[in-house]
């Protein structure tokens, strides 16, 4: 096995009484030092992951592997791995520095060593001076960087973090994503993060897997994930996109919107049916005449950065496009995009 | 002025039920047996056959509450966990909807010497045992009267604790029986709290029992207040010990007092 895998999924199913499975045949590797964001729909499985690597749950069928040992039936206080969760789970009954604490008295560490390792780990969120708070008294995003020294202080292989960002607003969302990912910089640890925001996991992650109905739709760096997704469901859960049915003519040529268009993609059988994807940025607003389309402005939305318009060819395809030009409704302009611009996915079953 | 008006029955009855009692038994209790304005029912409650009784109805309703606490907090637990928790919940709630007196009847009759029990000691060999009017069926049917207060708070203590605090215990290693200790046991304190209060206030002035089960073997303030008031007439001295039994009462809600922990989000 690879030195640098540390956790390993082998055909790992989950499956409660005769319910469909939450997790269906999955396997993966995870690799130590990486930030790896689990991103999909509520109930996709994600969370049921983080719950089998965390211990509190056990696969059904398959095998969990950590640093190349099968950890399947090993409970989850004798696992390397520490989570935060979604509600922060922080004792009520405990102040800051005992919550903190926590796992450090049960190893039953010198006295002198735990109040060291506390502070340390207070220091590192950011919450020096806090230790005799209530748990009460603290701030939504205060309670979080509890959460997060309480993991850390113990010093895991790998770090568990379940939506630890959904309650906060907006702005201390944006703020904690910057910090999350400097931390997993600094302390060098893998972490495992499970979110369904797809800025989210853009903007952070190593690599992103992409899950739905309990299988791994994808997995990539953000930037293989958002260019080139490789169905219908990744592309429409990574952000807004136009997704049309078009045709493959030849390898660099496609046919939707009865027309034909020069492209990059290539190895598709001759006239297969393949779902097309330009992203509303990759549009650009020209006069009629100009355009590679020609279609008509159903309705404009400003969105502060950029208009969004909604547009319909003669074909009865909708077109989203994020354009800083305005355009009036009713009025008919052209779209202009590169070769580049047009993704070419093969078509999913059903989807 | 309408929500003043709505308050009127709850203030009568009050004033009526709660007040107006109380202050007629501090009134009795300063007035001896030939009905004269005197201090001498408090000199005689400090004398050593009232103290012997009062430590008596202490260690008496310690031991009903401990062994009620001992059952009912393991019961409580095995509760959340199965499946049909109300059906079970119903089951224990429902022998309180029965007379106190039917269920001390009940048992006269599987305690006696011809009684279910024996019948069961003699068929495995053990042979006829002296079981009722025994300090052991005393506590043994006080028990069985009284879990149920005991069970039920700390049921609801149990039902609304955040399982992700468990799965957050056991994940920075606590073992099960640590995760207990350190988190469920403390976290469920309150409910525990009050099912000994439940159970430890109305043990302490217990007197139909005393008699029936413990054959008057277990002499306890409530007993001899009941004496006092129904056999020896002596109201002053009766209302004395009930002035003590609600200043015990009073001490023990100030003892488990419950502090709350603050806002749980």
């Amino acid at each position: 096995m690879d030195d640098r895998v540390i956790i390993r999924f082998n055909h790992v199913t989950k499956q409660y009484d005769d319910d469909l499975p939450v997790l269906d045949d999955v396997s993966f590797d995870i690799e130590r030092g990486k930030f790896y964001t689990l991103l999909g729909p509520s109930g996709c499985g994600k969370t049921t992951i983080l719950r089998l690597i965390a211990g509190f749950i056990e696969p059904t069928k398959g095998d969990i592997y950590f640093h190349g040992q099968r950890i399947n039936h090993v409970p989850s206080n004798k696992r390397r791995v520490n989570t935060v969760f979604q509600d922060y789970a922080l004792f009520p009954h405990l102040n800051v520095f005992e919550n903190v604490a926590f796992g450090l008295r049960i190893k039953k560490i010198p006295k002198a060593d735990i109040e060291r390792k506390v502070k340390e780990a207070l220091r590192f969120v950011n919450l020096e001076g806090y230790e005799q708070r209530a748990i009460h008294e603290m701030s939504g995003g205060q309670r979080q960087r509890v959460a997060i020294a309480r993991a850390i202080v113990n010093e895991p292989d790998v770090l568990l973090l379940d939506e630890p960002l959904s309650a906060l607003d907006l702005k201390l969302r944006t703020e904690m994503q910057y910090e999350l990912r400097e931390l997993q910089r600094r302390l060098g640890i893998t972490f495992i993060f499970v979110t369904h925001d797809q800025e989210e996991a853009l903007a952070m992650s190593d690599e992103i897997f992409v899950l739905n109905k309990g299988k791994i739709e994808q997995r990539g760096t953000p930037k293989d994930i958002y260019d080139e997704p490789v169905n219908r469901f990744v592309a429409d859960f990574i952000g807004e996109s136009n997704i049309i049915v078009g045709t493959m003519i030849d390898d660099f040529v496609v046919e939707f919107a009865n027309q034909q268009f020069t492209c990059v993609d290539y190895g598709f059988s001759k006239n297969e049916q393949v779902d097309i994807v330009i992203r509303p940025e990759d549009l650009e607003l020209t006069t009629a005449e100009l355009g590679k389309l020609r279609v008509r402005v159903d309705s404009v939305l400003f969105r502060g950065v950029h208009y969004e318009l909604c547009c319909y060819d003669a074909y009865g395809n909708e077109w989203l496009v994020h354009s800083t030009k305005k355009a009036e409704i009713g009025e008919e302009i052209g779209l202009h995009f590169e070769p580049e611009a047009i993704h070419v996915m093969k078509r999913s079953g059903g989807e | 002025m309408r929500r003043y008006a709505y308050a009127v029955p709850y203030w009568l009855w009050i004033a009526l039920f709660v007040i107006a009692p109380i202050i007629l038994i501090v009134y009795y209790s300063f007035f001896d047996i030939e009905g004269r304005f005197s201090l001498v029912n408090y000199e005689t409650f400090f004398t050593p056959v009232y103290l012997r009784m009062t430590v008596n109805s202490f260690w008496y309703a310690f031991l009903i509450t401990a062994c009620s606490l001992l059952i009912a907090y393991p019961t409580a637990y095995l509760l959340t966990k199965t499946k049909h928790k109300q059906l079970w919940l119903l089951l224990i709630i429902l022998p309180t909807w029965v007379n106190l007196l039917l269920k001390a009847y009940a048992f006269l009759g599987l305690f006696g010497t011809y009684g279910a029990v024996n019948a069961l000691l003699e068929a495995i060999g053990i042979g006829t045992k002296q079981l009722l009017f025994t300090d052991f069926s005393f506590v043994f049917v006080s028990v069985y009267i009284f879990i149920p207060f005991m069970i039920l708070p700390i049921f609801n203590a149990l039902e609304k604790l955040n399982h992700s605090l468990i799965d957050a215990a056991r994940d920075l290693g606590a073992s099960e029986w640590t995760t207990f200790r350190r988190v469920i046991f403390p976290l469920t304190l309150d409910g525990v709290k009050a099912g000994c209060q439940a159970v430890f206030i109305p043990s302490l002035s217990l007197f139909m029992l005393t008699r029936l089960i413990a054959g008057n073997r277990v002499i306890t303030l409530g007993t001899a207040v009941e004496q006092h008031f129904l056999v020896t007439q002596n109201w002053g001295m009766g209302a004395t010990i009930a002035v003590f039994l609600m200043i015990a009462m009073a001490g023990i809600m100030a003892i488990t007092g419950n502090k709350k922990w603050g806002v749980r989000q």
